[in-house]
């Protein structure tokens, strides 16, 4: 199987010169999620990734952090709040969404595991993508340049970043193990948002994929 | 936006020039009228059978053929059903002429837009300063004590007249925003959706408390004469415009006042060591003083602000809020303004915290201006924006067309 075979992933009710914009993950994540059911976006950033969901007959919901994005996404007609996932996920109730997406923000929460927890909580299902710091070009800039990593998708700044909390694939199947999480599905994009070959090993992921995509769901008790 | 430079220095409000259109307009208002005879009561929380009792209204727009595109506005404390008309004892130009109109977020080419004059208000819906049939005089305080689910349920009344089932939406903002979502949180299955702007779910102890300096300001005028002041040919204007003035500062903001005003002074370069409006912020408050009697009844005043100081949604559902919005399918838009001291964001949000709690599909923006509570009433690109987009959502989701325009 050749890279650029998956390329092209399915997604029904989006018109192909549609998808051409779109981010890769997004993409991604639109795809896992069955069309006809109820999402709940936790940093949902400008809403683009709602308006496709929406555009898949899901309804979606979102919460943001800044009021700037808050206030686009409902200018788009979204159905979005203001808040934060770390202190607002609580005021859901039990089981009210099909799936709680967590999209690259998992890594700007002070408490990932609390939220990871809510998010399975709220949602029968999770699907989480984040930031893979165990991507080799972070591990080279650590390693040879001696300063913290910083890429195309992850600009800021030690001093100025909102995420503090980056972790890498390896350590999110650990904390999943934790707190009793059943991965469904987990795909690692390459830097070209393109999805790694199913058949490798999880270090191969872990040092070649840019970033990780999660579909969870909770373990057995 | 009021242009200062062109404000009189008036001393405390003049004698009502318009007392007598503002009386007439009571029991025979410039507007449409339903009435309800004795056999149609409004049943009020206070026990009393009301009836029978009018309400007057003005619509804009069309109502479409399967009665579908229907908005109801509901007005503000002050408000009045003249959204998008000249008003007829003032001339000016309609309350919410920013927001209603054809092109205008509530697009009068697309939807059919009602609003009606509150019970308890004072231009043609019955209320204190209406007639009493059982007398023939004026009702004053023996009218009885109306609440927020009152008017709402005096609103429901109309939408049956008009033959409307289910309301498009229902908006408003501060006390209007109150009855929203009263409709919403009473009547969820006749509101399709909610747009909720700078307003609470319940009236808040600091609210209450400037609503008790208002009605003490108009008993404190010799004036008022118990409430019987129409028997008297006399207004309580001086207590009713010191009512209104310290009512007017808890609608802007401090930051809005020193944009405005400043400690400029008004036509004038020198203190004049007197008691006179030396300050521009002074006479501006004295204009909004003076020009609000003309056009308000002093006793509704005191209705009005009662019935908002009542209202709490949660106390009729064991004090858990997110239980009266339990399974809603309603979409609501929940707005709140930064610089909103009167209704601040906090409210919006414990308001979200509940819709979220009851899985509603719930939009909540917070917008920044510095222009406090009033802003929903003043050209704010961005509220407009949300407003529009909010309801071209929920219409696409009613199936609505596009009519013209």
């Amino acid at each position: 199987m050749s890279m650029s075979s998956q390329q092209t992933l399915p997604l029904t009710g989006v018109e192909p010169h549609r998808t051409e914009n779109l981010r890769s993950d997004h993409l991604l994540v639109a795809e896992m999620v069955q069309s006809g059911s109820k999402v709940l976006d936790v940093g949902c950033g400008d809403g683009e990734l709602l308006q496709l969901l929406e555009s898949r007959g899901i309804d979606g919901r979102g919460i943001e952090l800044s009021r700037e994005g808050v206030n686009r996404c409902v200018a788009k007609g979204l159905a979005v709040v203001q808040g934060d996932a770390d202190t607002d996920l609580v005021n859901y109730p039990d089981d009210a969404f099909d799936y709680v997406i967590l999209s690259q923000t998992l890594q700007a929460t002070r408490q990932p595991k609390v939220v990871l927890e809510n998010l399975l909580r709220i949602g029968h299902r999770a699907i989480v993508s984040f930031p893979n710091f165990g991507f080799w070009r972070m591990r080279l800039q650590l390693l040879v340049g001696g300063h913290m990593p910083r890429t195309e998708n992850l600009p800021a700044t030690w001093y100025d970043t909102p995420n503090i909390h980056f972790c890498t694939i390896k350590d999110f199947v650990q904390l999943c193990d934790e707190i009793n999480v059943k991965m469904e599905r987990a795909v690692a994009l390459d830097l070209y948002g393109r999805p790694l070959r199913l058949n490798l090993p999880w270090w191969f992921w872990n040092m070649f994929g840019e970033q990780g995509v999660f579909l969870l769901s909770r373990g057995e008790k | 936006m009021t242009n200062v430079q062109s404000i009189p220095s008036p001393s405390i409000p003049s004698p009502s020039i318009h007392g007598e259109d503002r009386a007439h307009e009571a029991d025979h208002p410039t507007s449409q009228v339903a009435k309800f005879g004795a056999d149609q009561p409004l049943k009020l929380d206070c026990g009393v059978d009301l009836a029978p009792f009018q309400i007057a209204y003005q619509t804009y727009g069309e109502l479409n053929a399967d009665r579908s595109n229907a908005i109801l506005v509901c007005h503000a404390l002050t408000g009045d059903q003249h959204v998008n008309n000249a008003h007829p004892v003032t001339g000016k130009h309609g309350w919410w002429d920013t927001m209603v109109g054809p092109g205008k977020p509530l697009d009068t080419n697309l939807y059919f837009i009602i609003c009606s004059n509150v019970i308890g208000g004072c231009m043609g819906s019955t209320g204190p300063a209406s007639t009493n049939p059982a007398s023939g005089k004026l009702w004053g305080l023996d009218f009885p004590i109306i609440t927020l689910p009152d008017m709402v349920r005096a609103q429901t009344m109309l939408i049956d007249r008009l033959g409307i089932e289910t309301l498009f939406c229902v908006v408003g903002g501060s006390m209007g925003g109150m009855q929203a979502l009263q409709w919403t949180a009473a009547y969820p299955a006749r509101v399709f959706s909610t747009l909720a702007i700078a307003c609470s779910t319940r009236h808040s102890a600091q609210n209450i408390a400037f609503h008790e300096l208002g009605r003490q300001a108009v008993m404190a005028d010799p004036d008022w004469r118990g409430g019987r002041y129409f028997e008297h040919d006399t207004h309580p204007h001086r207590g009713l415009g010191v009512a209104r003035m310290a009512a007017h500062i808890t609608y802007l903001s401090d930051a809005a006042l020193h944009r405005k005003f400043g400690r400029r002074m008004q036509d004038r370069e020198l203190p004049t060591f007197s008691f006179d409006a030396d300050f521009q912020v002074e006479s501006y408050l004295r204009y909004q003083g003076s020009s609000f009697v003309e056009r308000f009844d002093a006793n509704s005043y005191l209705y009005l602000t009662r019935a908002m100081d009542y209202f709490d949604i949660a106390a009729d559902h064991d004090g858990v809020l997110a239980k009266a919005f339990n399974g809603i399918k309603t979409r609501f838009c929940v707005v709140s303004f930064t610089s909103d001291w009167l209704f601040p964001t906090a409210e919006s949000r414990a308001l979200v915290h509940a819709l979220n709690a009851s899985s509603a599909r719930v939009s909540f923006a917070e917008i920044e201006t510095d222009r406090g509570h009033d802003a929903f009433l003043l050209d704010v690109p961005e509220f407009f924006d949300i407003s529009r987009a909010f309801l071209q959502s929920a219409g696409t989701a009613r199936g609505l067309q596009k009519t013209g325009g």
